[in-house]
């Protein structure tokens, strides 16, 4: 019979490391790509898991286990998500650079035929993560969470730590500052 | 062009595009590999280790002193005992003292 997560979260805390491995085995596809959504490079990607493990492993004697353990986990990648975003504002790309020929294509397409956008999704990908990259981290975790993963505002309180009204003000500010960065996108291009 | 329509779009196209959940090969391995607590240090180790280390200074220090004390200059002072000298020592400063005040 299989151990519990109760079980091994038990057995790591009298010191039994080697138990932690199968959650970390278990959790890791997850932590991955929560960490894919906020840092660009696989090496970033990867320090951004090895520090969420290393935080969980410190911090496991404070899980009470009243809910499951991945909510747990998620909160502590989430929060480390943010503080690498946080911690590399500064090397944000400062103004937005001339569209690649490929991200140009898909906007005119959007423009005129505003019914298909399937085509060149890659193209459309960059031109998000390029978007997103310009935002603010607050901004960039808020829209990521609520537009793109499709979380609730509770949820996102509960994942972030900050207060539901907290959330609603800086989702309002995050749409502002997106479409602001549209804006300029489109007058670039257009005008 | 209708930003709230370009926005809408390249959000569903983030939504369509989910990032891989793929782990690097072993990584739970290296994790636990970084993770494993270093070895909790032995005291007596640690106390028996500075003893070791003390020794060979301690006994170096001995052969000298052995050596200077067993050196043929060694009794260089005039007087005869140790004691003799130590009080003179002490009391030099007395002695010095009713010196100076013989003279009155």
């Amino acid at each position: 019979m299989e151990p519990t997560e109760a079980d091994l979260i038990a057995a790591v805390l009298r010191g039994e490391t080697a138990k932690f491995e199968p959650l970390v085995g278990k959790y890791s596809p997850r932590v991955f790509a929560t960490a894919r959504r906020y840092a660009r490079r696989e090496s970033e990607v990867e320090d951004i898991a090895q520090e969420v493990w290393a935080k969980a492993f410190q911090k496991l004697a404070s899980y009470r286990g009243e809910a499951p353990f991945e909510h747990w986990l998620m909160r502590l990648t989430v929060r480390t998500c943010y503080d690498f975003l946080r911690a590399h504002q500064r090397n944000r790309e400062k103004n937005f650079s001339e569209l690649s020929d490929a991200e140009g294509d898909w906007l005119d397409r959007c423009v005129k035929q505003p019914e298909s956008i399937e085509e060149d999704a890659e193209a459309a990908r960059q031109l998000v993560n390029r978007i997103l990259e310009q935002l603010s981290p607050q901004a960039r975790l808020v829209i990521t969470l609520l537009e793109i993963e499709d979380k609730s505002v509770k949820e996102i309180a509960n994942l972030t730590g900050w207060s539901v009204p907290l959330v609603k003000v800086r989702a309002f500010r995050a749409r502002a500052q997106m479409r602001k960065i549209l804006l300029k996108i489109a007058k670039d291009k257009y005008l | 062009m209708n930003v709230v329509d370009l926005e809408k779009k390249l959000i569903r196209v983030a939504r369509q595009n989910r990032p891989s959940d793929n782990v690097p090969y072993a990584f739970e391995k290296r994790i636990i590999a970084f993770l494993r607590p270093l070895p909790t240090p032995d005291c007596w180790g640690l106390w028996a280790g500075a003893l070791w280390r003390a020794a060979v200074p301690c006994l170096a220090l001995m052969l000298i002193l052995t050596a200077w004390s067993l050196a043929p200059g060694w009794k260089s002072s005039t007087s005869d005992s140790l004691s003799q000298d130590m009080d003179n020592t002490v009391l030099a400063a007395i002695d010095q003292e009713q010196a100076t005040e013989l003279p009155e």
